[in-house]
């Protein structure tokens, strides 16, 4: 297929591949930013066509997986009252809270839909207005606009009965996050290349300033991946820290200036919450006052503040690539995509159940 | 699901035929070997492009006896109906099953039909059993499965899965892609005819190519390895997984199956196979590894390597 397979290509590939081990003369470790990413090199094997001395640690770029089990149990709360028809993206709906999911809230009766758009949810509040429609707004700044659509249209046609429960994260802080951190071991950053189609690139260069770390915006493809760790390795070895440009067929300096003013106009930046990792100032986006009639914790109650977590699952160190997944003792024994300890195992984005699809030795097959 | 049957159907009903896991039984009556199958269809929406749940339910019990290397003689099929089912849907659903008998060279000779309140079912449901004469010599299941063998993939991968899911028409997105449904007894039948030496068939149905290979090795207790690279999909089913971000591993079939061939006899089953419409793109995409190990392991497009895992639960679509 046109615009599929030449970026799959297993001779190209191997180019890229031998380029970069002639390339490299010293330990890298390169961390690819979104679950997309993880599940590209995971899927594929592209860490090891890598020489040994490039190490790709997986980041926390899987919006499922770091939002907040408490967010989980508010949805939980609102999709289980009678009078709702709660909406969510289908990774959402297996993700544990703190002791339920919302597959449990449709097993039990719960109007539970999954969609593939806000605007579907939107199509719902109009076509019942006796239902309240609730849809769950997760992600990074790629389903932002989407978001702030669904919102701005339901502000237009007055639609009294739709509302978002909005966790909106932001990629920057979360990279700041992480090169704060004193067991940073990041030297290069791989970026989401979709967001930055909608952000562009100009958020990222004050932190490869800041920080002396290079930031190659890439793709999802395999080649995409190979060539932005070949263009992260260059920049390494040559001593640079810059912010470059490989997803170049859809990502521009500016990015797309309509969906950032949509977005502008609809959210504003707050603090949040992130899953296993804390709290991240200026990290995510809620609804601006003029649009709180469509938030759904003005509707239903406020979100409560998240607790320390309890539980085994180590998530916050495998989002933040302190470990990797198969270093958990719960990995594939106790914690699996069908009884998760933790968000990474279950979202098909999550660097857990990458792991767990596709790297699971055949002797800890369940 | 294969929690429930070895933690709930294996124990309650124990017997050696059921324990061997096959899509059917097979057993001797009389000096006659028989195989017998039956399965429920549940499919939303009851009419698709390329199908309805009617054609599906004759081929998909007609095709699980061919998998036990058998011809189909007679079925039994019973339904569940939805009250307020359209008569005509009904007609349209029982004309589609006797020209899938027909072209099986089945008769359908004993039926049952209940009819439940509005909500207590969707629409149709339909079960159908199959009785066949066994053609194989040779014992074909998973435990024949030697270590060398080829596995042979009859043809593209997902159309039936994704054809379903356009015809939902919840995702906004249109397909030319018709579902594959099909009776696979005639190629089958011939590969077996030929003296091809087939240790195990089976047809890919709910789980995709993944789940069959995955049991298959489970069950042989050898480990298989495919090749990404021979494993052919037509870009409209590739687009939309890529759209969707679905595996064409794990997506529907109701017309594919994979044959486990001694590797000697791989050109000549390929003609044999390729000479069928139904398995007209038949292709090997891998071979049997050494016993003591399992699982199934991927050589992907870019050199790399992966288990593939059976699907688990519902497949839900990805947010990015």
């Amino acid at each position: 297929m046109r615009f599929v397979d030449e970026y799959r290509d297993r001779h190209a590939a191997s180019r890229f591949a031998a380029w970069i081990a002639r390339a490299v003369t010293r330990d890298w470790t390169i961390m690819e930013v979104c679950g997309g990413q993880t599940h590209t090199i995971v899927r594929f094997g592209i860490d090891q066509l890598l020489p040994d001395r490039v190490s790709l640690l997986h980041g926390p770029g899987c919006p499922v997986c770091v939002t907040p089990a408490e967010a989980i149990d508010k949805a939980i709360e609102i999709a289980s009252r009678d009078d709702v028809t709660f909406c969510s993206f289908g990774d959402m709906v297996r993700v544990p809270g703190t002791a339920s999911d919302l597959l449990s809230v449709r097993a039990r009766g719960g109007d539970v839909r999954v969609v593939y758009s806000p605007l579907d949810a939107v199509d719902l509040a109009r076509a019942n207005p006796d239902r309240e429609v609730v849809f769950f707004a997760v992600g990074f700044e790629t389903t932002a606009p989407a978001n702030a659509l669904a919102v701005h249209r339901a502000s237009q046609e007055g639609l009294s009965n739709f509302s978002m429960l909005v966790t909106h994260v932001l990629v920057p802080a979360a990279l700041e996050a992480i090169l704060s951190a004193p067991d940073n071991t990041v030297d290069a950053f791989l970026a989401a290349g979709h967001v930055c189609t909608v952000m562009g690139m100009e958020q990222y260069e004050p932190i490869a300033r800041r920080h002396r770390v290079p930031i190659v915006v890439t793709g999802f493809e395999p080649l995409d991946i190979l060539q932005g760790v070949a263009m992260g390795v260059r920049q390494l070895e040559r001593g640079e820290a810059r912010v470059e440009n490989q997803y170049a067929r859809a990502v521009r300096h500016h990015g797309n200036a309509h969906a950032r003013a949509l977005v502008e106009q609809v959210f504003e930046v707050t603090t949040r919450w992130w899953r296993g990792v804390g709290e991240i100032a200026d990290s995510g986006l809620r609804l601006r006052d003029a649009y709180a009639e469509f938030d759904a914790e003005q509707r239903f109650g406020h979100v409560h503040p998240p607790a320390a977590a309890t539980s085994e699952c180590m998530a916050g160190l495998v989002l933040r690539g302190v470990r990797r997944p198969d270093e958990c003792p719960a990995f594939g024994t106790r914690c699996t995509p069908e009884h998760p300890l933790g968000a990474p195992m279950v979202s098909s984005e999550g660097a857990c159940a990458a792991y767990y699809r596709y790297r699971r030795s055949p002797e800890r097959a369940s | 699901m294969s929690r429930l049957i070895e933690q709930v159907f294996l124990p309650a009903f124990a017997n050696e035929l059921l324990g061997r896991r096959h899509d059917g039984a097979v057993m001797e009556v009389a000096g006659l070997r028989l195989a017998m199958s039956t399965d429920a269809y549940v499919v939303d929406p009851p009419f698709f492009p390329g199908g309805d749940i009617g054609s599906l339910a004759v081929n998909g019990t007609v095709n699980d006896l061919a998998m036990c290397g058998a011809r189909a003689v007679w079925l039994g099929a019973s339904f569940i109906l939805e009250e307020g089912f359209p008569l005509e849907s009904l007609t349209r659903v029982t004309a589609s099953m006797a020209d899938a008998a027909r072209a099986a060279g089945a008769q359908l000779v004993t039926g049952d039909t209940k009819v439940v309140p509005r909500g207590k079912a969707d629409g149709i449901f339909v079960t159908t059993t199959g009785v066949g004469l066994v053609e194989a010599t040779a014992e074909i299941s998973p435990a024949s499965v030697r270590t060398g063998d080829i596995v042979i993939l009859s043809g593209d991968l997902g159309r039936h899965g994704i054809a379903v899911m356009a015809a939902r028409g919840t995702l906004g997105i249109r397909s030319a892609v018709e579902s594959d449904c099909a009776a696979l007894a005639e190629p089958v039948l011939a590969l077996i005819g030929s003296g091809c030496r087939v240790s195990c068939l089976r047809d890919l149905t709910r789980g995709g190519l993944a789940s069959a290979l995955v049991e298959i090795s489970e069950a042989s207790g050898r480990e298989i390895g495919i090749d990404e690279a021979a494993i052919p999909v037509c870009d409209e089913v590739t687009a939309m997984c890529e759209l969707l971000g679905l595996d064409p591993l794990h997506v529907a079939n109701e017309g594919r199956f994979v044959a486990f061939v001694n590797a000697e006899d791989a050109d000549r089953a390929l003609a044999v196979l390729r000479g069928h419409p139904v398995s007209a793109g038949a292709h090997v995409i891998g071979t049997v590894g050494n016993a003591g190990g399992s699982g199934v392991v991927l050589r992907t497009l870019v050199g790399g390597q992966r288990m593939v895992d059976m699907l688990s639960g519902e497949q839900l679509p990805r947010i990015c």
